[in-house]
């Protein structure tokens, strides 16, 4: 089992790699898409189902989008070749941005070993105070419904803004210069 | 039959005549049952929304039900926030903000959580209306800026 999750970690990160290299954006894109799809594999062998299908629905309507807006502008990106104080002051960076990584992970319990106290009090009251066979479900929407409210409203404004400013330029057939 | 410029072959429309109402269905029962399986109102609106987009990228946005749809998506993105918030200002009834004020059920049915179902629901229809009208909005962005880039002459 280890064996496997470390297996699809491995190619989630070749995938990634593989979609920041690409230099065609479709190819990216596609990319981008199977390691989308290779995480929602991860969910569900880690016992996540509800993140599991959130992502794979996601995963399929981000890519599609993706796909709608780039088949217009196929053509390659070309920049000028990285200079040798960029690769260094980028590989300096993602030394540091590991180093840190593996240190905060050496604070965390070990996986699945030891739960926090809350985490014990939702998997015995979730039934009986909302009456929600899904724990996520009784969490998500009850007793942190705060949260949900807040990110309901993150999307509302998000998705508003994006309508006021598109549609202005949808209907005038024009795009701002810049 | 002349060849219409929108839209994608007679093999994709069919399987989408066919697929259309499925995954329609398929998104609701995930919203409508995500407080019992896995799923939820965002699953279940995101899977109404690829519904949407599948026909609008099959029948071109100018037939089928994309175009009616679009008009109404901004409007129903409103009614399930406003839902949202009006199911959580009511838990003020039973006590404080967000209190689930519902009737229960008998465990593990539909009803044993009503509270929680129409939360779902006003979820499923804010980021089903909502990702579906941004596709939209996408779409007739690509057009417009097509258009511009075209008259440009440096399409």
């Amino acid at each position: 089992m280890n064996l496997i999750l470390i297996g699809l970690a491995a190619f989630l990160v070749l995938g990634s790699v593989a979609a920041l290299e690409m230099k065609n954006l479709l190819s990216a894109v596609i990319a981008v898409g199977v390691v989308g799809l290779g995480l929602s594999v991860l969910f569900l062998l880690l016992g996540a189902p509800d993140i599991a299908i959130t992502q794979v629905v996601v995963e399929v309507i981000v890519v599609t989008v993706m796909i709608r807006a780039t088949t217009r502008t196929t053509d390659e990106e070309k920049g000028p070749p990285r200079s040798l104080a960029a690769v260094v002051v980028g590989v300096g960076s993602a030394l540091v941005i590991v180093g840190f990584g593996i240190a905060a992970f050496a604070e965390l319990p070990r996986f699945g070993a030891e739960r926090p106290t809350p985490s014990f009090w939702y998997l015995a009251e979730a039934l009986r105070g909302t009456g929600a066979g899904n724990v996520v479900t009784s969490i998500v929407l009850d007793f942190r419904g705060y949260d949900t409210l807040g990110e309901a409203t993150v999307i509302l404004v998000s998705i508003a803004g994006a309508l006021v400013i598109a549609r202005h330029v949808a209907r005038d057939g024009k795009v701002p210069r810049a | 039959m002349p060849r219409e410029r929108d839209g994608l072959s007679a093999i994709v429309r069919v399987v989408t005549q066919w697929l259309f109402v499925p995954i329609l269905v398929y998104g609701l029962g995930v919203g409508f049952f995500g407080h019992l399986t896995p799923g939820g109102g965002f699953a279940g609106g995101v899977v109404i929304a690829c519904g949407f987009v599948l026909a609008t990228i099959a029948f071109g946005g100018r037939t089928g039900p994309a175009p009616v749809f679009h008009r109404w998506a901004a409007s129903l993105e409103a009614v399930g926030a406003m839902t949202y918030l009006g199911m959580a200002a009511l838990g003020w009834s039973a006590g404080h903000f967000m209190q689930a004020w519902t009737p229960r059920g008998e465990d593990f049915t539909l009803a044993s959580a009503p509270f929680l179902v129409v939360l779902n629901l006003a979820i499923l229809l804010k980021v089903g209306a909502g990702l579906f009208a941004g596709f939209m909005v996408l779409v007739l962005f690509d057009r417009a800026t097509g258009a511009t880039a075209r008259e440009g002459g440096d399409a």
